[in-house]
């Protein structure tokens, strides 16, 4: 495995900060799932840049790597990578919530990119089964990756797909954890815990790996050390914090949900550079 | 031929037709081994099943995918809307056991709503067999168009001698009839044939649409039975609401058209679960029984 070079990370880490900013700007005029987008910025980041065969020029080449956003309310975080990757214009996200064009609180086709759709939690992972099983019976090496929530695996639909995935042998399928440690409203381990999560994998069939998912370095050596092909099918729980790069909403349960106004957007805007704590005045919503 | 060597010899053809089952293996009991990786058991998991199933229709393929009915319109449901009906995918989804052929299982086994839950879901179409007979007619029709389809199953043995020509959207039409037009779909078609000719011998003029397609609805022939027979006696082993009843509803009132209608159906009730012959003696569905409503109904209206 080679080590990313001291300036792919900062190229990375340069371009999460545009990300984030993305994300920020879509928190206002009916708002967007912040905390939760900002919490996977540099997973999807580090996945599109250095771990996924796919770009603009192979968008619908049978033999792309495929990722399937299943926690699909994190979906200004995606549209943020994809406006970085050139999948979509940047001018695009302006049109967040608007009727003329598809940007909206869950992920769509219409958007290049966007694999398939989704937004009712517990789903993508078994269609990613049908395509990681379609892939493997036409003798082909691409990957399929999965970004599931913690919260997302208090669905029964979750297990029940992870036990055909290993019954299965789809080893070209990776499932990615999002372990914000949050769930909608509440922590995952005050309200459904999941620890200890990754033994569940284990004991389910199939390969755990553990990662910080703010560390490039950490993400990439965790990535680099996925043996496809090999009878099973492969975990990653990515540790990763709730509203990751703005301390003022950082792993609070009443920031998964916001919509703030102008003047904060820019306030956090220059929280994200500064680390500076902006003052938020808009109401908690609870959402859900 | 049978359900499954058509099936085989499909696949044999066409290697994107997946067949797939929920551990719901009577109707394809043979197929593992003869069609190799086309073969996918998911095991005992409805979701998994519609999910994977869409997955692979995502990748080019035809996914024909095999369930307990109950289950797969039911506990199913939400993956059957989102991840077939909201893409428009071209899954087919054959519930197996619908309407009475579940006999003694009980409540939990009965798909009497399931009519109405996948002609609910845009771009999801409907059919149900009458027979095996039609089954194996309609089958490669629905297998290759490009929308999604639930198909009630049914590979009871015929009674009657279908019409050859299958179109999707229309229905066959075997009788047109002045006083009476009988409208049945799936396994009630044999008993509705046979309730035809007592009422007949009664000297009444009875025609018999066969709803082969439930959605899309063939709804010309619809609405020329409701103009041309004083009685429409829709016939369906669903609830009352939102099968045939509903859709006849539905039409006649778009179309301003004033009809008596007739609805023999299961009225908020799940049906007594026994043998078949029995549910079909105790709930009042066998040819008899349907003759004496239907014969009461009309003498009713003069």
């Amino acid at each position: 495995m080679n080590n990313l070079s001291e300036t792919t990370v900062q190229e990375l880490q340069s371009r999460a900060l545009v990300v984030r900013e993305h994300c920020i700007k879509m928190s206002t005029d009916g708002g967007c799932f912040l905390g939760a987008s900002l919490s996977c910025v540099d997973l999807l980041n580090y996945l599109y840049s250095e771990y996924l065969n796919v770009s603009t020029e192979n968008l619908s080449d049978p033999n792309r790597d495929y990722l399937f956003l299943s926690k699909g309310h994190d979906v200004p975080a995606l549209y943020g990578v994809f406006a970085e990757r050139g999948f979509i214009p940047r001018e695009r996200l302006q049109n967040h919530l608007k009727t003329n064009d598809s940007i909206y609180w869950h992920p769509n086709r219409a958007i290049p990119g966007v694999e398939y759709h989704s937004g009712s939690l517990g789903h993508s992972l078994s269609v990613a089964m049908g395509v990681s099983m379609d892939c493997k019976l036409k003798g082909q090496t691409n990957k399929i990756v999965v970004v599931l929530g913690d919260g997302e695996c208090n669905e029964g639909s979750v297990w029940e797909g992870l036990l055909v995935a290993a019954a299965h042998k789809l080893d070209n399928l990776v499932v990615v954890v999002d372990r914000n440690q949050f769930q909608a409203n509440m922590k995952t381990e005050e309200l459904i815990p999941l620890e200890p999560f990754g033994s569940k994998f284990e004991a389910f069939g199939w390969n755990v790996l553990g990662c910080d998912g703010h560390s490039y370095s950490d993400l990439h050596s965790a990535f680099s050390s996925i043996k496809l092909g090999e009878g099973k099918p492969t975990a990653v729980i990515a540790q990763t914090v709730r509203g990751k790069g703005l301390p003022s909403i950082e792993k609070r349960a009443d920031r998964w949900f916001c919509n703030f106004s102008h003047e904060e957007v820019d306030a956090l805007l220059n929280e994200l550079h500064t680390q500076e704590k902006a003052n938020i005045q808009s109401e908690v919503i609870i959402a859900r | 031929m049978t359900y499954e060597e058509l099936l085989e010899s499909m696949v044999g053809i066409d290697k994107r037709i997946f067949v797939m089952t929920a551990e719901n293996r009577a109707a394809i009991r043979n197929l593992p081994g003869k069609i190799g990786g086309n073969f996918i058991d998911t095991g005992i998991t409805e979701s998994t099943l519609v999910g994977m199933a869409a997955g692979l229709a995502l990748r080019g393929n035809i996914p024909v995918a095999h369930a307990l009915a109950t289950f797969l319109t039911l506990r199913a449901f939400e993956f059957i809307r989102d991840d077939v009906g909201i893409p428009n995918l071209p899954v087919k989804l054959v519930g197996a056991v619908p309407g009475f052929l579940s006999d003694g299982n009980g409540p939990t086994h009965q798909a009497i709503e399931d009519i109405s839950l996948m002609r609910g879901i845009p771009n999801m179409n409907v059919f149900t067999p009458a027979d095996e007979q039609e089954l194996l007619l309609g089958l490669p029709h629905i297998i290759h168009s490009p929308a999604p389809w639930y198909i009630r199953y049914n590979a009871m043995k015929p009674i009657y001698d279908h019409n050859n020509t299958f179109e999707i959207g229309k229905a066959e039409v075997v009788a047109e009839g002045k006083d009476i037009t009988l409208l049945v779909y799936g396994f009630m078609f044999s008993e509705t044939l046979k309730a035809k000719s007592i009422l007949e011998s009664k000297g009444l003029s009875v025609g018999l649409l066969n709803i082969r397609t439930p959605k899309p609805i063939d709804k010309d022939a619809v609405l020329f039975s409701a103009l041309s027979s004083k009685l429409l006696v829709t016939i369906e082993d669903h609830f009352l609401t939102g099968g045939l009843f509903s859709i006849v509803a539905e039409l006649l009132t778009l179309n301003r058209v004033a009809a008596n209608v007739l609805p023999i159906a299961l009225e908020e009730r799940w049906f007594k679960p026994a043998t078949l012959p029995a549910v079909l003696e105790y709930e009042g569905f066998t040819a008899e029984a349907i003759a004496e409503k239907v014969f009461n109904k009309f003498q009713s209206l003069n």
